[in-house]
């Protein structure tokens, strides 16, 4: 589904991403994980489109076709959703109006009609339900004024209103207690399908207690320096960074 | 002969026809002696450092309508509130249309100037209110030297007016240039309640210049809710002075959508008279291509425990300037005031330009005012974010434009007003976003 073929990134002449190589199948679930300012949030960002970064070297194939030149809605009308680690704050704009005008957007560039009124409504108490999340909360202004969890929980619903085929989590647990953790994971495991994949990008463990992995990457000063299974992410719960660190430096 | 020459000549030629006695005479011919002495405003006056009015008084207005025009009320439909009953009161090329006018003298006096100036019946709320709070300024006192027509509404005491009032000026393009100078008196008597659009259309590209000027009573616990619609073409600019005093524990609100026209300059002057008002200027400014937007505001508190609230966003595109000017005066005995104010803009463009500038004189110890002005761009993080949910860069743009925008729109009380206006925004943005805010 995603090929990411030695992959070099950077932002202002400073580059972050260097040489990463990935392949997300169909049915998987896939962790990157690594220290602060390893470029994980990068590699997302570049992954949905961001316009800041500069793509030097490498590209990234989407179903077989190169999408470096494509912006970030139309990757995003291909099935590609990142879940921000920090949602932008929209006011004026209710997440109810914010939601119909993206799903139809998405709808037209697929070339199909708006989606009716009364199927829109449908699906968005449908999917509110899934994250548990109260109506009167679909009319407020997007993210502003909302809790850290309100915000993370508003992005997975956005992710079950769009169904992607590959959605990306940048650091969707942070600043999450337990019970939002819970909901939102329990989102993701619930649209979770043999077609769809998911990319989860975390500093900790934890999150993969409840989306669990089948493979865990470690990302490094730009590089991907080791893969495993979802026991490397025990493994670095347990005895930190650092010994990656000695052990690409060595 | 300039512009300024030929009004005043043309000013004696017509004011001798009258009759020396009226009561308006010695008002107008002072007026137009205040304007011989002072003459337009120039960029070397300070509230007017940002607006140059050259470019526009270089063209040979005729200032004084030949001829009645007619225009089909289909064709300029689209001009009106429509899809609601509405009072009407509408001029063509500064004469009045009663065709396509409704009016009334039942209960109220909802007519024209005109009739109000010469019918003795009149003469008492015109010698009370005429001219009274319009200040002495050039380019009012030309009004008033050349007032003849426009709107004249009385609403007595107690009455809560069921439909809006509609004012909307036409200029056919029959004359290559017009210069219009409507004059509006508007005296809402206390406890009653009355909404009034205010919209000035030239129907073709041939250069317009309207100088209007508006004194609005508004008497002990009476509303007003006065909206103006500028979406003139680019041929068109409006000079507009509007002046409103406001008595004990009335509500007052503006609401200026400025989206068209040349040049735009909106003197909104509130006078605070008595405890308890409230007053509230909003306004919302999306201009492209050469135009200017200039807002001149002043807000007088005079008496303790009032409010005013001002509220002004600008999107400016290409080389379009805008100007926010807002003078808030508190007097020393005006305590527990409660002044509000924001300018918040953003430029789309390089070249666009917006010039702002908060003025508050606080004479009062204690009082709560704010003020804030901002001048951004649209937020690139939040235009990343809207993109990576499937949603276009244009309509991107366009819905955190409609955003910013959506809190003055919030506060019109006409649906049918708000839908205009969003219709307004989307063809000028070129999108439709599928909602209204």
């Amino acid at each position: 589904m995603l090929k990411i073929n030695n992959l070099h990134a950077s932002v202002e002449d400073k580059s972050i991403l260097k040489g990463i190589n990935l392949e997300i199948n169909p049915g998987e679930v896939h962790a990157i994980m690594g220290p602060n300012g390893s470029g994980k949030s990068t590699l997302a960002s570049v992954i949905a489109g961001k316009e800041d970064y500069e793509v030097t070297q490498g590209n990234i194939t989407f179903e077989g076709n190169d999408i470096d030149e494509l912006a970030a809605e139309e990757r995003a009308h291909k099935g590609i959703f990142l879940s921000f680690q920090y949602p932008v704050e929209i006011p004026g704009v209710s997440v109810t109006n914010f939601m119909k005008t993206a799903i139809n957007e998405t709808r037209k560039a697929k070339g199909l009609e708006d989606m009716p009124a009364k199927d829109m409504l449908k699906l968005i108490r449908e999917k509110a339900e899934l994250l548990e999340i109260d109506r009167k909360f679909l009319s407020r202004s997007l993210n502003e004024g909302f809790s850290g969890g309100e915000k993370k929980r508003n992005e997975i619903f956005q992710m079950a209103m769009l169904e992607p085929k590959l959605a990306i989590l940048d650091e969707t647990d942070s600043g999450l207690d337990i019970d939002a953790l819970r909901i939102v994971a329990n989102g993701v495991n619930k649209l979770k399908s043999k077609d769809n994949a998911v990319l989860v990008i975390t500093h900790y463990q934890r999150l993969l207690d409840y989306i669990v992995p089948d493979f865990v990457h470690v990302l490094y000063n730009g590089k991907i320096v080791k893969s495993g299974t979802k026991e490397l992410a025990h493994e670095l719960e347990e005895k930190g960074y650092d010994w990656i660190k000695e052990e690409v430096n060595a | 002969m300039d512009l300024k020459e030929k009004l005043i000549s043309s000013f004696w030629a017509f004011e001798n026809h009258l009759d020396e006695d009226s009561y308006l005479h010695p008002i107008r011919t002072d007026a137009i002696k205040r304007f011989e002495e002072k003459g337009f405003p120039s960029k070397k006056e300070e509230a007017w450092k940002y607006t140059s009015l050259n470019s526009v008084l270089k063209h040979d207005f005729s200032v004084f309508p030949k001829q009645e025009n007619a225009i089909e009320y289909n064709d300029v439909k689209k001009y009106f509130i429509h899809d609601i009953d509405t009072y009407k009161i509408v001029f063509i090329d500064g004469k009045y249309s009663s065709h396509l006018s409704q009016t009334t003298h039942d209960g109220m006096d909802i007519c024209l100037m005109s009739s109000a100036l010469s019918k003795p019946k009149y003469r008492i709320l015109i010698e009370n209110y005429f001219n009274k709070i319009a200040e002495q300024e050039s380019l009012t006192s030309l009004n008033t030297a050349f007032s003849s027509e426009g709107a004249y509404i009385h609403i007595p005491k107690n009455k809560m007016v069921a439909k809006p009032i509609q004012i909307i000026h036409f200029s056919t393009g029959n004359e290559s240039a017009i210069m219009l100078q409507p004059r509006n008196l508007i005296v809402v008597d206390e406890n009653s309640h009355v909404q009034i659009i205010e919209r000035h259309q030239s129907l073709t590209d041939n250069q317009v210049l309207t100088n209007s000027v508006s004194e609005v009573f508004v008497n002990k616990r009476a509303i007003v809710d006065y909206y103006k619609i500028q979406n003139d073409n680019l041929n068109a600019s409006l000079i507009d002075n509007t002046y409103i005093k406001q008595k004990q524990e009335s509500i007052c609100s503006v609401h200026t959508f400025s989206f068209g026209g040349k040049l735009t300059r909106n003197n909104l002057n509130f006078s605070q008279q008595g405890e308890r008002i409230n007053s509230t200027l909003k306004g919302v400014t999306i201009i492209g291509d050469k135009q200017h937007v200039d807002h001149n505001t002043l807000v007088h508190h005079v008496e303790p425990n009032c409010e005013s609230h001002q509220d002004y966003k600008g999107i400016f595109g290409d080389s379009a300037t805008g100007v926010f000017n807002g003078k808030i005066i508190v007097d020393k005995i005006a305590q527990k005031t409660n002044a509000f104010q924001s300018n918040k803009n953003i430029l789309v463009s390089d070249k666009a330009t917006i010039n702002t500038k908060p003025q508050l004189e606080i004479f009062a110890d204690d009082v709560k005012c704010s003020h804030g002005c901002t001048v951004g761009q649209l937020d690139e993080s939040a235009m990343f974010y809207l993109r990576s949910r499937g949603i276009p860069e244009k309509e991107a743009k366009a819905l955190l434009m409609y955003a910013f925008s959506n809190n003055v729109l919030n506060s019109v009380k006409i649906p049918e007003i708000k839908q205009r206006i969003n219709k307004i925004i989307a063809n000028k943005l070129g999108v439709n976003i599928g909602f209204d805010l």
